[in-house]
């Protein structure tokens, strides 16, 4: 693993070092906008795919896929491009885009526009959960003060470039994250996921060449084309590269979001800076990913871990959004199960068959489990259903259901003897 | 013209123009926010002009009303208070916080204040997981969010909304 450093500024959440950095004149006085301009000016949108490509930026909204990476399967023989950014952040546990989209907008749009550029799209849709309707009227406002600067319209610097963008929206759905069914959302019907492939990249929004991607992954994209991909690969370890927003939650002293370099240990994270467990109390569980990941037993072992793609998976679970919930020993495991498949059951669009009966059953039977009133085999089957899951379902969603279900019966068994 | 073109012509149009012109049906989602926007619920008759509106069957705009969470069919209090008890709210009293609001405000979860002022309802995460209790309030005027909530400062926001409404 790459040596780390530790930044002591924040590249992401940097109205934490600059407070004021979310008015316009702020931002333009510590040099913002100038690498749009000189993006658009100067640069062509294949050495850009690169440098991303380059800089290993993975993408920030769970699947950690390589950004550059995606951009280069955009279709050039098909007009034209969309850029869809994905601010609808649903997933329990998960606060990090909504800190950045409110606190430091400018770097988020200059991020979004300039990625725009580079897969060549004209139009970009921010489409952001219906909660954040007051973010997505500030966005608005914002948008309106780049066109009068000249920096959204036509003709952009004198070049024949144009660029829009529009806020969309949603309404309530976890499931209008997955990116296929939040293209369905925008298109107004309903928000259900799509067979695949056909991916974005190849058919999108409006059948057209698409790339979905997460608010945080592109809110670095401006900052990487202005320092280059080296810098940006001296934060951070050699598989995952630069900073993380990571989004503590549950039962430590000091929840919220922690701007740190991919690779940071959970022991940091939760006692350096989430100042330790409530109470002084022993910590019991991790969920890695939010209400979607596995729990792992908290050993010394797993808080040495580094978290970072490449590392949590040896422990069973995903750094996924790298939405960090802690379980302390107040917490019972089938008090836990039965909260998640409560969030799941709710969400199943109901598209295919094993996610919308299995959720159902398993909701039957946690809340049954939960209450103690029930037997071993009640805990058996549900493991079974959970299991009978994995593999048979159209979207993730269905798969993420089973995932703390099946994790907790198989390593947290004494919460489950009767 | 029908009645919501004519109320909210200038709104309308706005929307529309966020989508290209042949794919209008983009737009059902912020016309239902604009039709919702009177009562805080969409009419029957809200879903056959949007309909109109864009060139989509009743059913279909039905269809979309009935997937999201956040438009109603029904009407309820003009403040909804959308308390998280989700997993690290829940974690963090969000349960406890929405049973001892409910006590004090004298109604369950799901239902109205006799003065039609408050509904008090039960939600999934809102993204907002390290400031529990939290709620948001949704209302003809929007979504507002309200974070490190006790029950007591809960109660002085719906004494202020009780004022608002005497003035
Ligand atoms: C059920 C489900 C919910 C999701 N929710 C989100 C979300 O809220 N935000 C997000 O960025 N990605 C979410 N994703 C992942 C997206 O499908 C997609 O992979 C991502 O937006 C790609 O962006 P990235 O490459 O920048 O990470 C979700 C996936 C699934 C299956
Ligand atoms: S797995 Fe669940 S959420 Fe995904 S398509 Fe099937 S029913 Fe819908
Ligand atoms: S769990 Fe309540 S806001 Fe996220």
């Amino acid at each position: 693993m790459a040596e780390q450093k530790v930044t002591g500024h924040h590249i992401l959440l940097r109205h934490r070092d600059i407070p004021e950095i979310g008015e316009f004149e702020v931002y333009t006085a510590q040099g913002g906008f100038e690498t749009f301009k000189k993006v658009v000016t100067t640069m062509e949108p294949e050495a850009i795919k690169q440098l991303v490509l380059d800089s290993g930026l993975r993408g920030r909204g769970g699947a950690g896929f390589p950004t550059g990476r995606k951009w280069m399967f955009v279709d050039d023989n098909n007009w034209p491009h969309y850029l869809v950014v994905n601010a609808d952040e649903s997933e329990p546990g998960t606060f990090k885009d909504r800190e950045i989209m409110s606190k430091n907008p400018w770097q988020f749009l200059e991020g979004i526009m300039c990625s725009a550029f580079a897969i060549g799209a004209n139009d970009i849709y921010i489409y952001l959960r219906g909660e954040f309707w007051q973010i997505a009227h500030e966005l608005d406002r914002q948008i309106e003060k780049l066109h009068a600067e000249s920096l959204l319209g036509e003709k952009l610097f004198g070049t024949d470039y144009a660029l829009n963008i529009y806020t969309h929206l949603g309404a309530g759905a976890y499931i209008c994250g997955e990116e296929t069914a939040l293209l369905n959302s925008i298109e107004g019907i309903m928000g259900q996921p799509r067979l695949r492939p056909p991916f974005p990249p190849a058919v999108g929004l409006y059948g057209k060449p698409t790339v979905v991607n997460n608010v945080e992954t592109l809110a670095n994209v401006a900052l990487i084309l202005e320092k280059g991909a080296a810098w940006y690969r001296s934060f951070g370890t050699a598989e995952s590269a630069g900073t993380k927003v990571f989004s503590l939650s549950g039962r430590v002293k000091k929840p919220g979001n922690y701007e740190l370099p991919l690779g940071t240990t959970y022991r940091q994270l939760i006692y350096e800076y989430g100042g330790g467990i409530m109470g002084d109390g022993k910590i019991k569980g991790i969920m890695s990913a939010g209400a979607s990941s596995a729990v792992i037993v908290a050993t010394d072992e797993v808080l040495d871990t580094p978290m970072a793609y490449e590392s949590v998976p040896s422990l069973g679970a995903d750094l996924g959004s790298a939405s960090v919930i802690i379980l302390d020993e107040t917490v019972d495991m089938r008090w836990l199960i039965n909260k998640t498949i409560d969030f799941f059951k709710h969400e199943s669009c109901g598209k295919c068959t094993p996610c919308r009966e299995g959720t159902f059953w398993m909701q039957k039977l946690t809340t049954r489990i939960a209450s103690g009133d029930a037997g071993e085999a009640d805990v058996e089957l549900l493991h079974n259903v959970a299991k009978n899951m994995q593999g048979k379902c159209l979207c993730a969603l269905g798969e993420f259901s089973t995932m703390a279900v099946a994790s907790s019966i198989e390593r947290f068994s004494e919460d489950f003897k009767v | 013209m029908n009645a919501l073109q004519h109320k909210y012509a200038k709104d309308i149009e706005k929307v529309l123009a966020k989508y290209p012109a042949d794919r209008k049906q983009s737009a059902v989602m912020p016309l239902l926010y604009i039709a919702q926007r009177d009562g805080g619920y969409v009419t029957k008759q809200d879903l056959v002009e949007i309909g109109e509106i864009l060139d989509m069957s009743t059913t279909e705009v039905a269809s979309i009303v009935g997937f999201y969470t956040l438009y109603h069919d029904q009407p309820a209090g003009t403040y909804r208070i959308q308390v998280c008890t989700d997993l690290s709210c829940a974690l963090r009293g969000a349960d406890e916080f929405l049973e001892n609001l409910c006590e004090n405000v004298g109604i369950k979860v799901g239902e109205t204040t006799e003065d039609g002022l408050v509904t008090i309802e039960a939600v999934m995460c809102l993204a907002g997981c390290d400031k529990a209790p939290m709620f948001q309030v949704q209302s003809p005027e929007g979504i507002e969010y309200h974070e490190n909530q006790t029950v007591e400062s809960t109660l002085a926001l719906i004494e202020s909304w009780k004022q608002e409404k005497e003035d």
